[in-house]
């Protein structure tokens, strides 16, 4: 195992009292082609709660996971209290004084808590001193952080909230001094969260540092001192949170890009094709995801769903298009083309919907659009391998017609290789995506449902897509688009409905309104009355 | 059925049971860390046949353990390598070397003494011979409690009594000791293992050479102990049934020993028809006896035992995310 801590370098003046407990300077981390984090720097002061903001995929988590040791920095370095650390794995993290409350919890569940703090931090071959001392000390925890968990308890048994708690408890115990938090309030109640905020000022108040990584700009608002926006990949800027505003931050995290131009005719509107009404979803662990949504796509019209990522978009597209995790619950009233569709249980499968009319682009192509290892024409045919055109006969399939329809496909939406044998992962996201898109359109659905449909994709592609969406629109269907990029949903949409929170904020003619406004309604800051 | 008969059939459950607790508490410390062993099987067959020609060639029934645990060993190792290191099937990997087990120890042996698959017959301190612990002989005149001793307790070889504190052992490491807390943790969750600064690899090839060292005890215990030398499918499904008391056991060690002395009962009735016939007062078709075991195995394994949650990664390979 490497030396954790590499002495400061002779020339470089590395003060032992710096007043900064991280900086980062210059980190940049490719996995293949994807370019995560971009030349990122960064100074955290110590004893502050530093957030982090920006889009899902926008390179926080990977930030933060080379700070742990958990991946190595291609280039750059990093500077714990003034002095140059090398952190190739989470043993020398640790070691730095550095803890980390994942998304994921890296707990044993059938463990009692006692026995998950301590685990890798024994004090020697035999467990009962360490069970006594870890006791001990988590009592004087629990009593100076609010931080009360039994230490006893299973953590099968504690709820996502107390399982928070045993994480932060594990890097205390680590005597961790920097502490970073990875989307810690996705999976709480608002209860719960409030009670974390409290936990955290009380930590700062100690002298711990805490970076708060999130997309969530009202928490970034209430808990930190200071804010950096992360934006594919790179730091775009820090500020004092005092000194900005949600709307600001709103912006930066989105940022305003050259307006990609789509050539569109005027919309023609026809009969309402999807109907939905008070629409609502509460996941498993109790929380409302959507909070009664309402809204009506007419037949040759882009409805565009604008919003930062995960204040519901995801749960409206999943309950539309039938993939509702198991354990969501959903209500509310959905009428397509004049008839009632099942939420959940029975009709309420991706089947049912295509057979219903619905298309469906999912938001992670990768793992619901395709099945990466099978060939371009399996992929092509799933969802569509039971229509009457592909049967030989009772029996069999006709595989050939469904590689002469993916070979007209694949032409026709200029997917590169034109390859049909060729396995999904071997194209590029661009052509990946045509060949979701290809499928979805081709069938001529009534609706048509796009989640992030440029995301990873090329410039190149990402204009044909946009071509295809308004072609689908031109030919009378309706089309639902989600979208975090701004620019895509005003340059694309007919209307524009901001989400956040899980609640519709308001609808806006995308001719009649402009980003800063847009981003307002993103931030959950009310608009002035619905203009539909 | 008469006392001296029931202690006959306890001792003789005691000696066939034996093979069974040392298999199955060496899939108890692979299992734990997260690697399924289907190949318990093949490790015993080549520590058999290992222990069973170096005896044979050594004269000492000690050196031939040796040689026994060195061949499971190395059967241990490869299942290691291809699960944890090259991230394989870990149920083909067992196949695998089940397969490769069966085939090559019969070579193997046949080709070194030419007597049709077999190694020699072992005699004298060639095998582990029954020892008689202190006082058996002189306390067999206390009612009850006497005979037991004399018969049940006493008079088995080392290894039996190696058998047995293997599972205390085990259940104190499991529960007492940072080794066993680790190895809990590693089949259950290794991610926090990792982020706790630990190896996943290395706790995990440790636990899977500690199948391979019990596999090699309970494969030279059949053949310099139970039976005196190697012959072809000696173990006759004794992994697969170890690994059925596993699960019955739901991966504890005290539970796997009750577990394993069940099955052990049941082989031991196998080899007395007679007693069968004389409780029942019919005759059970000798086929069917042989075959309790084994139907026993199979409704273990097909839930009839309630259910029994399997170390949660177990049979993952396990890759670092986030």
């Amino acid at each position: 195992m490497a030396n954790a801590e590499v002495e400061g370098r002779p020339g470089v003046a590395a003060p032992p009292d710096s007043p900064y407990a991280i900086e980062l300077k210059g980190i940049s981390k490719a996995f293949g082609p994807v370019q995560a984090n971009r030349d990122i720097n960064i100074s955290v002061p110590k004893g502050t709660i530093h957030g982090i903001i920006g889009e899902n995929g926008a390179g926080k988590s990977t930030l933060m996971s080379i700070l742990y040791g958990f991946y190595r920095a291609d280039s750059g370095e990093i500077f714990i209290n003034g002095r140059l650390t090398a952190i190739p794995d989470s043993q020398s993290a640790i070691r730095a004084g550095i803890g980390m409350v994942f998304q994921h919890f890296k707990l044993v569940q059938n463990f009692t808590v006692l026995e998950n703090v301590i685990l890798g931090v024994e004090d020697g071959p035999m467990l009962r001193t360490s069970l006594a001392k870890a006791r001990a000390e988590l009592e004087r925890l629990s009593r100076d952080y609010e931080l009360d968990v039994d230490p006893d308890a299973l953590i099968e048994d504690l709820s996502v909230g107390h399982q928070q708690r045993v994480e932060i408890l594990k890097a205390l115990y680590r005597q961790a001094e920097i502490l970073i938090l990875d989307e810690p309030t996705g999976v709480l109640t608002p209860a719960e969260a409030d009670h974390l905020f409290r936990i955290l000022k009380g930590l700062k108040e100690q002298g711990k540092t805490i970076v708060l990584i999130t997309h969530k700009l009202r928490e970034i608002m209430e808990a930190t001192d200071n804010v950096s926006v992360m934006r594919r990949g790179t730091m775009v800027d820090t500020v004092k949170t005092a000194a900005t505003s949600a709307e600001q931050l709103a912006e930066l995290m989105v940022g305003r890009k050259v307006l990609l131009e789509v050539s569109k005719g005027p919309a023609h509107p026809g009969e309402v094709v999807l109907s939905v009404e008070n629409l609502q979803v509460r996941d498993e662990h109790g929380v409302d995801r959507l909070k009664g949504v309402s809204f009506e796509i007419r037949a040759g019209e882009i409805l565009g769903i604008a919003g930062v990522a995960g204040n519901g978009q995801s749960e409206l597209l999943a309950v539309l298009g039938g993939m509702l995790e198991p354990g969501n619950r959903a209500s509310g009233r959905v009428v397509l083309e004049g008839g009632q569709i099942a939420l959940q249980g029975r009709g309420a499968d991706g089947q049912s919907r295509r057979r219903a009319g619905i298309a469906h682009v999912p938001e992670d192509r990768q793992h619901f659009g395709l099945i990466l290892d099978f060939t371009a024409w399996e992929n092509v045919a799933f969802g569509y391998y039971n229509e009457p055109e592909y049967q030989k006969n009772a029996l069999f399939m006709d595989n050939d017609a469904l590689r002469d329809d993916t070979r007209r496909k694949m032409e026709k939406f200029d997917v590169r290789p034109p390859d049909c044998w060729l396995p999904a992962k071997s194209f590029s996201g661009g052509n990946q995506q045509k060949i979701v898109v290809a499928r979805e359109i081709e069938q001529n659905p009534d609706l048509l449902l796009v989640g992030q449909p440029t995301r990873g994709v090329d410039i190149g592609a990402i204009e044909f897509i946009h071509k295809q969406i308004v072609a689908l629109r031109d030919a009378g269907k309706a089309i639902l688009l989600v979208s975090v990029e701004l620019d895509e949903i005003l340059s694309l949409s007919d209307r524009i409905a901001v989400m956040f929170d899980g609640r519709i904020m308001g609808f806006r003619d995308p001719e009649a309104t402009n980003e800063a406004e847009l981003g307002l309604l993103m931030a959950g800051i009310a608009g002035n009355g619905e203009a539909a | 059925m008469d006392y001296d008969t029931l202690l006959q059939l306890l001792a003789s459950t005691v000696r066939l049971a034996t093979p069974l607790i040392l298999a199955c508490i060496a899939g108890l410390y692979s299992e734990r860390s997260g690697i399924f062993d289907i190949g318990l099987e093949a490790k015993m067959l080549v520590a058999a046949m290992c222990s069973g020609a170096v005896a044979y060639a050594s004269g000492s029934a000690w050196v031939g353990l040796m040689a026994g645990i060195g061949g499971s060993m190395v059967f241990a190792a490869i299942h290691g390598v291809a699960s944890i290191t090259f991230r394989g099937n870990q149920l083909i990997s067992g196949v695998a070397l089940n397969f490769l087990a069966s085939g090559i120890t019969v070579l193997v042996a046949q080709s070194l003494f030419r007597q049709g698959g077999r190694t020699p017959p072992l005699s004298g301190d060639a095998r582990f011979n029954p020892i008689d612990l202190p006082g058996a002989d002189a306390l067999q005149g206390v009612p009850i409690l006497g005979p037991f001793y004399h018969e049940v307790v006493s008079g088995h070889s080392i290894l039996v009594y190696a058998a047995f504190a293997v599972v205390v052992l085990t259940w104190w490491v499991l529960s007492r000791t940072r080794f066993g807390l680790r190895l809990r943790a590693v089949g259950e969750n290794p991610a926090a293992v990792d982020t706790s600064g630990i190896s996943v690899t290395g706790l995990r090839y440790a636990a899977v050479m500690i199948t391979g060292v019990l596999c090699g005890l309970a494969g030279a215990y059949m053949a310099t102990a139970l039976q005196a030398g190697f012959g072809k499918e000696m173990t006759a499904g004794r992994g697969y049934i170890a690994l059925a008391a596993l699960i019955f056991a739901k991966w504890r060690p005290v539970a796997a020993l009750w577990a394993c002395l069940l099955f052990g009962f049941f082989q031991a009735l196998a080899l007395r028809p007679d007693v069968v016939e004389g409780v029942l007062h019919f005759k059970v078709p000798g086929p069917f006896l042989d075959a309790l075991p084994y139907i026993l195995t199979v409704l273990v394994l097909a839930g009839f035992v309630g259910k029994a949650i399997p170390p949660r990664a177990g049979g993952q390979p396990y890759v670092k995310e986030r």
